[in-house]
């Protein structure tokens, strides 16, 4: 008997550790997987807001997505309703769209026209006002606004401002 | 007691032993007889005597699983870039990816180490005549090719962080390929894909290191997996005997080396890595010092004390040369070499002789050294001419 109670340990103390080691393992394995720190680092988009044009459709590129900078002539911000209104963003007294370009129907990227001042997505018809919000469907929401945060006349995306917290608050945004 | 006899007429190696086993089974079985069947461990014939020396064939399998384990995660930041290779080893995988160094040290470990264990395994085998008789052949040549592919893999994998001593043991490699005299330039070309080593050369030994190679190795190591795991089960015994008595030892003896093993990854790892290695490659210098990692150091210095095209026929010849040993041993004996007359000494001679080999491998070729080295060269070839001689005139045991 004791024999076997001595085995029976041995096999439990080899468990035990083997467990441990398993454990350790898999967190190893696991952080390996994670984005590299120089990736994350890289999630950051600083934007000079003072080099837009009014009216003009401008591109940015963050995180590897479309940002839709377009910033608002004041007829295209009388024409918004107060709730259009939220969705803008606001650097000093001027008015900005700034949304991911993506369509939230399925994933297309919309094309302005500048002439009617909206987006249509080629995939579905879907369409959007100058402030991003959706006004024909398919897509189920406005543009999503990337987190962004002001600072002064630059604008960080990637970074979470007490503006962009009130509008995911407030279900501007997801 | 009657089926062991029987075995022991299989496998005359372990003859002494397999009797102890039944001694201690029977003493084992008097003390618990209600724990279990007496047939179970009457059947079990593993010897107790199960050591180290013994376990090195799993120990090498786990050694395999290590290596793949570890090459999986360094594959997800290698890159395979002659521009940015070097980095994406000593920079991304060594500081930027979490854990990335201890895949980089365990698969460097691994690979050093596993060679040990090889050798060893490959010399208990060859001591024991573990090599003859009961379609043992097969397995032994299934060994030797595990051994030219796991150098062919080694070689490969230290290619890829295309640091100065990838690049130039490549060089020394590839021109071995030119044949001497022969001047087979136009071969060295095809091996290298360019007439310098560069992108097409890294990318081909990449896809050899972690797709042809491996493949190879896996498919080998099924045909090599020994049939004496299943034989067990043929002598009428049963997995759980089998697993209590023998597969507790070999978990110990794997547990005990990866204790070790782990170790070095942890503590002592750079044995396993060579300094110069961490230049970046600069095809126009040579480093003061090119010489192999330490388990091709015995072939490495055959090539040396001997004019350039004697000197590769007898690398050629001992790269292959462990394969023939079942046809070169003559004699019908497959027992422990200590009961074998003349070759006892050799089986000491040629462990000796390959030490020494080793150890010159790494020193400069001048003076005593040029000197021990062809004799010790010529000592090697000496001792394969001499083996179907002296296996020949060996009284049967």
């Amino acid at each position: 008997m004791e024999n076997y109670s001595r085995r029976g340990f041995i096999g439990k103390a080899v468990g035990a550790v083997a467990a441990v080691g398993a454990i350790a393992s898999l967190t190893a394995m696991k952080k390996t997987w994670d984005p590299l720190a120089s990736t994350k680092a890289a999630g950051f988009t600083t934007l000079d807001m003072s080099i837009y044009k009014e009216g003009e459709m401008a591109v940015e590129k963050w995180r590897g997505k479309p940002i839709f900078v377009l910033k608002q002539t004041s007829e295209m911000l009388k024409t918004l309703t107060a709730k259009q209104k939220e969705r803008i963003v606001m650097v000093g007294d001027e008015g900005f769209l700034i949304n991911i370009g993506i369509c939230t129907h399925l994933g297309c990227i919309p094309a302005y026209r500048s002439q009617s001042e909206d987006f249509l997505c080629p995939c579905h018809g879907g369409m959007y006002d100058h402030s991003g919000d959706v006004i024909k469907d398919p897509p189920p929401r406005g543009f999503d606004i990337p987190p962004f945060k002001i600072d002064g006349k630059k604008l960080v995306l990637g970074e979470e401002g007490p503006e962009y917290r009130k509008m995911k608050n407030n279900g501007i945004t997801l | 007691m009657t089926h062991s006899t029987k075995e022991i007429s299989q496998d005359d190696g372990l003859n002494q032993a397999t009797i102890e086993t039944n001694e201690d089974n029977e003493s084992n079985h008097n003390s618990t007889e209600h724990a279990h069947s007496p047939v179970l461990t009457l059947d079990y014939w593993f010897s107790s005597k199960f050591n180290f020396i013994r376990a090195t064939g799993m120990v090498l399998a786990v050694t395999m699983v290590l290596l793949l384990i570890s090459g999986v995660f360094l594959l997800m930041y290698y890159q395979p870039n002659i521009n940015t290779a070097f980095d994406s080893v000593n920079y991304t995988i060594m500081t930027e990816v979490e854990f990335g160094w201890l895949w980089r040290h365990i698969h460097s470990v691994a690979g050093s180490v596993g060679f040990m264990i090889l050798y060893i395994h490959m010399f208990v085998t060859i001591y024991e005549g573990h090599y003859k008789k009961g379609g043992r052949e097969t397995l032994w040549m299934s060994g030797t090719f595990l051994l030219i592919a796991y150098s062919l893999e080694s070689f490969s994998g230290y290619m890829l962080p295309w640091g100065q001593m990838s690049y130039w043991a490549g060089s020394v490699i590839t021109n071995l390929f030119a044949g001497g005299s022969l001047h087979l330039d136009g071969l060295v070309q095809w091996v290298r894909g360019d007439y310098v080593m560069a992108q097409a050369y890294l990318n081909r030994f990449f896809m050899l290191h972690v797709v042809v190679v491996p493949g190879v190795i896996i498919g080998l190591l099924v045909w090599h997996f020994p049939p004496k795991y299943t034989s067990v089960k043929k002598g009428g015994s049963k997995l759980s005997a089998f697993a209590k008595n023998f597969y507790s030892k070999d978990i110990m003896l794997i547990s005990m080396y990866l204790v070790f093993f782990f170790y070095l990854v942890f503590f002592n790892y750079g044995f396993s890595m060579e300094t110069t290695n961490f230049e970046i490659v600069d095809g126009l210098k040579t480093p003061a010092h090119i010489y192999p990692e330490w388990y091709f150091l015995w072939s490495y210095e055959l090539l040396r004390p001997f004019p350039i095209d004697l000197g590769l026929i007898v690398f050629g010849i001992s790269q292959i040369i462990f394969f023939f040993v079942p046809a070169l041993d003559r004699s019908p004996n497959a027992v422990d070499a200590s009961r074998r007359g003349l070759f006892k000494y050799w089986f000491w001679l040629l462990l000796i002789d390959m030490i020494v080999l080793t150890f010159l491998g790494k020193l400069p070729p001048t003076g005593m050294y040029q000197v021990t080295g062809l004799i010790a060269s010529l000592v090697f070839c000496a001792l394969w001419m001499a083996l179907p001689v002296i296996t020949k005139f060996e009284k049967k045991v």
